[in-house]
């Protein structure tokens, strides 16, 4: 018999669950991007998090090599990763969808091995002392709020969910445009809309800029949460949780994206309080078997996600 | 399968190789050319020829993981990102009967390539024959081989733990070549094996009625189907096919690298995706010979830029080939 008890004390580490809420908001930012490309243009893009990459390690770059201000660096690493998305989607874009997965991926890994194997990055042995800036107005949110020293990261968590929400409400907003409008009928139908006299290809490269838009800002907060950038956060196993929180969210629910992002960091991360019978080592083993059967029985059974819409998003071309 | 979105697809492609002088296949060959003299005149005769061996060494097994995925792709149009993770579970499987069991490498190495088969024949049945049944689309059979590839690697995690591994062999002795060239005693039987093996499947495929038929499939389901061939007999030969070599595959890298750990699957999936978009994807002896080009040019790369942008070269010339010729550069136009 298996006894599953939560351990005492699960509650009393709020600390522990702000930065896993930290998390989920940081994901939840690079999942949006992820669901403009896939849910809403049929854009097959696996690497959102060489996105992620140029913009935490952009910004960090310019702050610490370059002695740039942390208000300057954020706009700069953001255009950065716009600028390769541009480059990517108007070099990868007229490509077959499979091929563009693979483009995608793989320019996602070089942009790591890139960052760890030149010297302006830090390498592997990493980048530090980039939040300055944050730092006062951390300590200017816990003094509002007064915290103290307590629940030290409880004001990124404030900062990151907001930005999330003012992410997911103005893509939102944004896809219920003209502009959103081609996007779904690129996703439906792309011969259709270019029957209809419009550029896809244009809307194409203009989704994949606004994922890595957003991309970049999820690398910032994580680059903030992390407090140290090293290559090793950067890997392809992002973008591919990411999708699973997209499975579980919704093809083309954006507030699902809300509760995708919740639901698989309290797998990744929660579970750490529930004591199995067995090694920690398996249960981190067993984490991600389960990210990987959430991928497969989801695309299988409900390929619109467990919380999306049949009519919103009919798969299969 | 060509469905009608498919083609229009293909017309309304822009094509970037008119722009290519000397025809694409040319650009490479003289891109390759130029590359060869650029290596030869920055390091000298000797190390070229030294990293030549290594590189026919690690395009052996690049070539073998390489065909069984074009294969996959070329029938089923399933890009199998869980291709890497049969490396894995092949270099485990063998892990488990040499190491564990004690038995020869050679019994080792079969007994990872049988049941790397029996894995690929299992995800045909379990997963892919019933998606392509209820006619699955694209997306969804990219991210259920995502996740496949996570059971997989976690799975095999799950059981063998996060720590490196080796096989018992013997990898530091080395033999000595005239020119003070060396070859590793590993290296030698790893090549010699992969040519082997490489040969006999170029030689099946060309002569076989069996090899002539798996390449019907790879070209055209359809129209392999309408002519007469057992096509759901084919693809389970196929996936017998591809999950072997990519048992062997795995094997002989593991060899080779000396050791490995769950990840090792995903180190090399890109490089085998480079090999297969290299020979046109869908193409096998395109494959063949696209992972054995990328072994050579990884291996002269590090005397220009240094050993530790080798991955970075093979990720990168497949994306020049995707973004120049995404056909593929070895393959004849239209063979895909």
């Amino acid at each position: 018999m298996i006894t599953l008890a939560i351990s005492f004390g699960t509650f009393a580490h709020l600390d522990f669950w702000i930065r896993v809420g930290v998390l989920a908001g940081i994901y939840g930012i690079f999942s949006t991007g992820l669901q403009v490309n896939l849910g809403y243009t049929g854009i097959y893009n696996f690497g959102q998090v060489g996105f992620m990459a140029i913009g935490a390690y952009g910004m960090a770059t310019l702050v610490v090599k370059e002695h740039l201000s942390f208000w300057l660096a954020l706009p700069l690493a953001s255009a950065m990763a716009i600028g390769l998305g541009l480059a990517l989607g108007l070099l990868g874009l007229r490509l077959r969808s499979h091929y563009f997965a693979i483009a995608t991926i793989s320019f996602a890994e070089i942009t790591r091995y890139v960052i760890q194997d030149i010297g302006i990055t830090g390498g592997t042995v990493g980048l530090l002392g980039f939040q300055g800036s944050w730092a006062r107005i951390s300590t200017w949110i816990s003094d509002q709020l007064n915290l103290g020293t307590a629940y030290y990261s409880l004001p990124l968590l404030i900062v990151t969910w907001l930005i999330f929400l003012v992410v997911v409400v103005s893509v939102r907003a944004l896809i219920r445009t003209p502009w959103g409008r081609v996007l779904r009928g690129i996703r439906e139908d792309e011969d259709a809309v270019r029957a209809l006299g419009k550029n896809t290809f244009r809307f194409k490269v203009q989704s994949l800029s606004l994922a890595a838009f957003l991309g970049s800002i999820s690398g910032f907060l994580l680059a903030l949460y992390l407090n140290y950038l090293s290559p090793d956060a950067f890997t392809s196993d992002t973008t591919f949780i990411a999708y699973a929180m997209l499975v579980v969210a919704g093809l083309g629910s954006f507030y699902g994206i809300i509760f995708g992002s919740i639901a698989i960091e309290a797998l990744l991360e929660g579970t750490r309080f529930i004591n199995l019978p067995i090694a920690d080592q398996k249960v981190a083993a067993l984490r991600f078997v389960i990210v990987g059967l959430i991928l497969i029985l989801g695309m299988a059974f409900r390929p619109q996600g467990l919380l999306g819409n049949r009519e919103e998003m009919v798969l299969g071309d | 399968m060509t469905r009608p979105a498919d083609v229009i697809n293909s017309i309304s492609r822009i094509d970037y190789t008119r722009n290519v002088p000397f025809g694409a296949r040319g650009f490479f060959t003289g891109m390759l050319a130029i590359f060869v003299v650029v290596v030869i005149g920055h390091s000298g005769g000797h190390a070229f020829a030294q990293t030549t061996l290594n590189g026919l060494t690690s395009g052996a097994y690049f070539a073998l993981g390489a065909v069984g995925l074009t294969f996959v792709y070329g029938s089923l149009r399933l890009i199998n990102f869980a291709h890497g993770d049969f490396l894995t579970f092949g270099a485990y499987m063998a892990f488990v009967a040499n190491v564990t069991f004690h038995l020869p490498l050679a019994i080792a190495a079969a007994f990872a390539m049988a049941a790397t088969s029996v894995l690929g024949v299992a995800t045909e049945r379990i997963m892919w024959r019933p998606m392509r049944a209820r006619g699955a689309g694209t997306f969804q059979l990219i991210l259920m081989a995502v996740g496949l590839a996570y059971v997989i690697r976690y799975g095999i995690q799950f059981f063998a733990g996060p720590q490196y591994r080796s096989l018992n062999i013997d990898v530091t002795s080395s033999i000595k070549l005239p020119w003070d060239l060396t070859f590793g005693r590993t290296a030698l039987f790893v090549s010699a094996t992969s040519y082997v093996v490489l040969v006999a499947i170029g030689a099946m495929l060309r002569y076989s009625g069996l090899g002539k038929q798996m390449r019907a499939l790879s070209d055209d389901l359809t129209l392999a189907e309408t002519t007469g061939i057992d096509t759901h007999r084919i693809i389970l030969v196929i996936w017998i096919f591809a999950g072997g070599l990519a048992g062997l595959a795995g094997v002989l890298y593991a060899c080779a690298v000396g050791s490995f750990n769950p990840n090792f699957g995903f180190v090399i999936i890109l490089t085998l995706f480079a090999s297969v978009v290299l020979g046109g994807i869908g193409s096998p002896y395109g494959a063949l010979a696209g992972g054995v080009i990328l072994g050579l040019v990884q291996e002269w790369s590090t005397l220009v830029v240094g050993p530790q942008w080798k991955i970075v070269v093979g990720f990168s010339v497949l994306l020049l080939v995707l973004l120049v010729r995404p056909e593929g550069v070895l393959a004849r136009a239209g063979s895909t």
